[in-house]
């Protein structure tokens, strides 16, 4: 390892970039500390080291810096933060630093942040579920230990609120459990609702919260998920914890890695992104999972708004090639003042068939969620259908199936903001909205349940 | 770190790093696809650009702490894989490096160091006398017990003369040297620059058909052994299951799946699951003749770009023994990505949303290595090439996917409004085409089933009916239709439900073999003749409508892969029911 160095010969400042000339030695991805004569202390990566010039992105931005005035050490090493269960109960701010009043947090053991890739062969496939005690999600896209699953949304939608309960209520089956959740470019407000929601979560030691909020620097939103990520590690494979880790919002995320990209003036790919968008969140996406031999698991739940609801805007696209399926969140259910407003039959959670169903759920929960999902997309042409030519058109059976999906959003999605239901209440709950429907309309449905729930009438 | 000194000769110093981009000064004796060491931990890099004095490499890991002043120290040999019976039931990298031999978390170097690692002695044959005189791709013996197939060893190309030094039958060591042809040593391993296309003797026409057991394709849109195919679709159409399930069930030889920027989740779920499947074709497991890379997203970016031309020089390798080779490679769009960001960082011209102008031609130099073809010792083989491509947004026309369209013979466009309806696989018959389909239809003509053609114009041309007419309904109601047009909207729903649709979960019907496969159309066609038949006779459409047709819907489920026998049975049934209607 290189001594640290430290350089005074700044010759530029330009947007987030640094550029230090007449440096030796510097890698890439180094980490640096600059020290302006005004005092304090700002921090970079090297984005890129030519002969003797390095260019570095400052996480804390560069007003109020005079390049003559400017110390840069270069640390010799890309960034490790320190690991652990110091983090547990934690509140830091987007770089790690605490926001408690507490010390600096104390690790045993220190991890570079851009981690290492899992080795495919190594691999664990996923197969037990998260439950997090929301109906609409555990019921019809359950959440497998392991898996990434994002939730798509739009402005004026409670995502936030609802990763706020899904890491207030997560249990992973009893054993040891705990969130780590990064808020990037969130308003105080909402950082504040984001603490309260989660402070008996954090008050028992099983949160670690980073905060970045929108006034804070914007490329310090490039780090934020690396520290939550290599924190969510090691609590995982070495200390043997489920870890969920929640990222929200993703979209300020990308718009940061964009912001130095432009900077750098690199040749801009769709909407002005930069060309490793997708290489640059699978990154991030890719560190959950389990792996053989070792205990823990990390799930990844990334939370992400659309700009202007367009799914095709390149982070909900990208996202949803990478991850494992998608929780999407409607306008119109919202307006029908239904929480959490999730479009079930967009959303999907592609590893569920692994992670629910017998030995790991309920023995009738994915022959329920197929019904549940078969009949909700019956109701909605008939919906169509009904919105074109009347309700009196309708047969009896296509009636059943307008009371089916208001039964569906009323009975099952619908709960209160602080409500935990337990696998069972919901399962229940599923079935009582699907008994709305007569016998003949619920094929998917093995004989045995339904002989069970139903008297035995023939019809 | 930059302390270390290195003077070999040649060594030169690095001069520039940013990302996976690397410039380097003063290295000696480097060609354009040479392969060097950089930095002192000797991470592979290869050589894309030469000005001046200056190389450009681009680096297959991560460069992090990598600082102008280091070593690089060229290797003067091109990126090539090691080709040989070992590969069959590995799991490499993008660079062929067998991944089962690193630990958990892909640390930079971690891969490297293995070739003195575990080797495995297989049982050599030889086939030629020793002083014999032989010609290039002759077989100088046979390899067995590796998995179900007999792997033959070949005179490397540009190698011809007498066989001096040839090894006893018996078990050598898998990179032994079996025999010298003209002073080369001829090891049981070779090595094989992965850019180059391995020479062929001739090229062939394709006839034989690639059965993949998925009804959508062998019946609509098929495919030909030495064939190309483009897979696109947006996320959540199910591109990877129905790749996954084509390695699982086609009847090729050999598969090679190229993960290539996928889901580390997905490539654990298909080691897992091929390495418990039984093989339908030899009753072996599917592994034993699979070679899987896997360079999932998060691993180097640039070893991703390698990886397309790593695996299809290894199916070109096993199609020099005369065997059908199919490659898959899962997502071409995430190769093109990779050339797009090393073109970015070097600073290249970009062309149509930053991609460099060289992307078609780069897409349509690795869809030309497929093809059948007459290898050098005379024996014929094939290389089909399935690419996926997952085109942003689902825009069809975006570079990646327009240009993949112009140089493939098969497209199978997956539709996200099936997906989303639920209907598996979501190949969309209106934007799906198979060039390949006159030249096999007539193989099929003169062959074991000349009802083929026929069979699949009338399935095409009831689903071009049946679609034509849903927009009418969507815009006027069922009951706006004449009668005989409400059976064609019928029928196109008998099709899709009784016979397109295909559960990759289901034990019956994951697989469809060609006489089952016929079966289900026969009876889906004859029930719709007989509804026609109906409403000509004067029964109302709408009392046709309300028929149930369960045994001709459920005959898919209820009949195993290869049983043609239920399938009659229920059409049976199903025509006899609709003889009771009038």
């Amino acid at each position: 390892m290189n001594a640290v160095v430290e350089y005074t010969s700044v010759r530029e400042l330009r947007g987030p970039l640094a550029v230090v000339d007449r440096v030796e030695g510097v890698g890439w991805d180094e980490f640096v500390r600059f020290t302006p004569e005004s005092g304090g202390e700002r921090h970079g990566l090297v984005l890129e080291v030519d002969r003797g010039t390095a260019v570095v992105q400052v996480l804390e931005d560069t007003a109020g810096l005079d390049p003559a005035r400017l110390r840069a050490a270069f640390t010799g090493t890309p960034l490790r933060v320190p690991v652990g269960p110091g983090w547990l109960g934690r509140i830091c701010n987007g770089r790690g630093e605490p926001l408690d009043g507490g010390p600096p947090v104390f690790g045993t053991t220190t991890s570079a942040v851009s981690g290492d890739p899992v080795n495919p062969v190594r691999r664990e496939p996923p197969a037990e579920p998260v439950l997090t005690g929301i109906s609409a999600i555990d019921a019809l896209t359950t959440v497998v230990r392991g898996q990434k699953l994002p939730v798509f949304s739009a402005a004026g939608l409670p995502h936030l609120e609802l990763a706020a309960q899904i890491a207030a209520q997560s249990t992973a089956g009893g054993q040891p459990f705990c969130v780590v959740f990064a808020a990037m470019g969130v308003t105080h407000a909402d950082a504040a609702f984001v603490r309260d929601a989660l402070e008996e979560r954090s008050a028992s030691g099983e949160l670690v919260l980073l905060l970045n909020t929108a006034d804070d620097p914007v490329i310090e939103r490039v780090l934020t998920p690396r520290i939550a990520l290599t924190v969510a590690e090691r609590l995982a494979f070495f200390e043997g914890r489920h870890v969920l880790v929640v990222m929200a919002d993703m979209t300020s995320y990308a718009e940061a890695l964009r912001e130095v990209s432009a900077a750098r003036g690199e040749i801009p790919a769709r909407r002005a992104y930069p060309g490793y968008l997708y290489s640059d969140l699978a990154s991030l996406y890719e560190r959950c999972g389990r792996v053989r031999g070792l205990p823990g698991s990390v799930t990844v739940l990334p939370v992400l708004t659309m700009p202007a609801g367009d799914i095709t805007h390149p982070v909900p696209d990208l996202t949803g090639y990478i991850t494992e399926g998608q929780v999407v969140l409607s306008r119109t259910l919202h307006a029908r003042g239904v929480y959490p407003p999730v479009d079930a039959l967009s959303s999907l959670s592609r590893m569920m068939r692994k992670g629910a169903g017998p030995g790991r759920t309920r023995e009738d929960h994915l022959d329920v969620a197929a019904q549940l999902l078969a009949a909700l997309a019956r109701a909605r042409q008939v919906r169509e259908l009904a919105d074109l030519v009347g309700q009196s058109a309708l047969t009896a059976t296509d009636r059943a199936y307008l009371d089916f999906d208001d039964a569906f959003g009323r009975e099952l999605v619908d709960q209160r903001r602080d409500e935990a239901r337990t696998l069972e209440e919901t399962l229940e709950r599923a079935w009582r909205v699907l008994l709305t429907l007569p016998r003949g309309q619920l094929s998917m449905l093995p004989a045995r349940f339904l002989d069970a729930r139903l008297p035995q009438d023939g019809r | 770190m930059g302390g270390t000194t290195d003077t070999a000769p040649g060594t030169g110093r690095i001069l520039r790093v940013a990302g996976p981009l690397v410039e380097a000064g003063e290295v000696g004796g480097t060609a354009m696809h040479d392969l060097v060491a950089l930095g002192p931990d000797g991470l592979p890099g290869e050589i894309v650009g030469i000005r001046d004095s200056v190389v450009t490499v681009q680096a297959y890991e991560y460069t992090g702490g990598l600082a102008p002043g280091m070593p690089v120290r060229p290797l003067g040999r091109p990126l090539s894989a090691p080709l040989g019976p070992g590969l069959l039931g590995g799991i490499h990298d993008g660079l062929l490096r067998p991944l089962s031999a690193a630990g958990d978390w892909l640390v930079p170097g971690a891969l490297d160091g293995h070739a003195d690692g575990e080797r495995v002695a297989r049982e050599f044959v030889p086939l030629v006398e020793e002083g014999e005189t032989v010609e290039p791709g002759a077989v100088l013996g046979e390899i067995r017990g590796v998995g179900p197939l007999t792997l033959r060893v070949l005179v490397p190309p540009g190698c011809a003369g007498p066989v001096r030094g040839l090894v006893p039958p018996g078990r050598h060591d898998e990179d032994a040297v079996l025999a010298t042809v003209a002073d080369t040593p001829v090891r049981m391993t070779g090595q094989w620059p992965v850019r180059t296309p391995r020479p062929v003797r001739a090229r062939l026409d394709t006839v034989r058909p690639l059965h993949t057991g998925q009804r959508v394709i062998d019946l609509l849109f098929p495919v030909a052994l030495g064939s190309t195919v483009a897979v696109p679709g947006g996320f959540g159409t199910g591109k990877t299951v129905l790749l996954q399930q084509i390695a699982k069930w086609c009847d090729a030889d050999v598969i090679v799946y190229v993960g290539c920027g996928e889901r580390g989740n997905e490539m654990a779920d298909l080691i897992e699951e091929f390495g418990a499947l039984t093989d339908p074709r030899t009753g072996g497991r599917l592994v034993e003749r699979t070679v899987i890379v896997a360079n999932t997203s998060n691993m180097p970016m640039m070893a991703r770009e390698a990886s397309i031309h790593t695996g299809i020089t290894v199916a070109e390798y096993f199609r020099d023994m005369g065997l059908d080779v199919v490659v898959i490679a899962d997502s071409t769009s995430r190769w093109a990505e990779a050339l797009r960001e090393f073109a970015s960082r070097t600073g290249a011209l970009p062309a149509e949303e930053g991609y460099p102008a060289g992307l078609a031609s780069a897409v349509a130099a690795f869809y030309e290595r497929a093809g059948a073809v007459t290898t050098l010792g005379g024996h014929s083989g094939s290389v089909t090439v399935i690419g996926a491509v997952s085109p942003p947004g689902g825009d069809m026309a975006e570079p990646v996917t327009a240009h993949t369209q112009r140089f493939v013979r098969c497209l199978w466009t997956l539709d996200r409004d099936l997906a989303y309806a639920r209907h598996y696989p979501a190949v969309s018959w209106a934007g799906s085409f198979s060039r390949d389909a006159g030249t096999l239809t007539a193989g099929h003509a003169a062959g074991d089933d000349p009802e083929l053609p026929a069979r699949r114009a009338r399935v095409a041309g009831l689903l071009a009916e049946a679609g034509r007419l849903a927009d009418l309904v969507d815009l006027l109601g069922i009951t706006a239709l004449p009668d005989q047009e409400r059976v064609s909207v019928l029928g196109g729903r008998l099709v899709r439900e009784g016979l397109l649709q295909q559960s990759a979960l289901s034990e019956q019907d994951a697989y469809s073999a060609p006489e089952k496969t016929a079966a289900l159309a026969e009876a889906v066609l004859a029930v719709v003749d007989r509804c026609r038949e109906l409403v000509a006779s004067g029964v109302p459409a709408a009392r046709v409508e309300e028929i149930d047709f369960s045994p001709v819907l459920r005959a898919r489920e209820e009949a195993g892969p290869h049983d043609a026998e239920t399938v009659e049975r229920l059409r049976a049934t199903m025509l006899d029911r609709l003889r009771e209607v009038p």
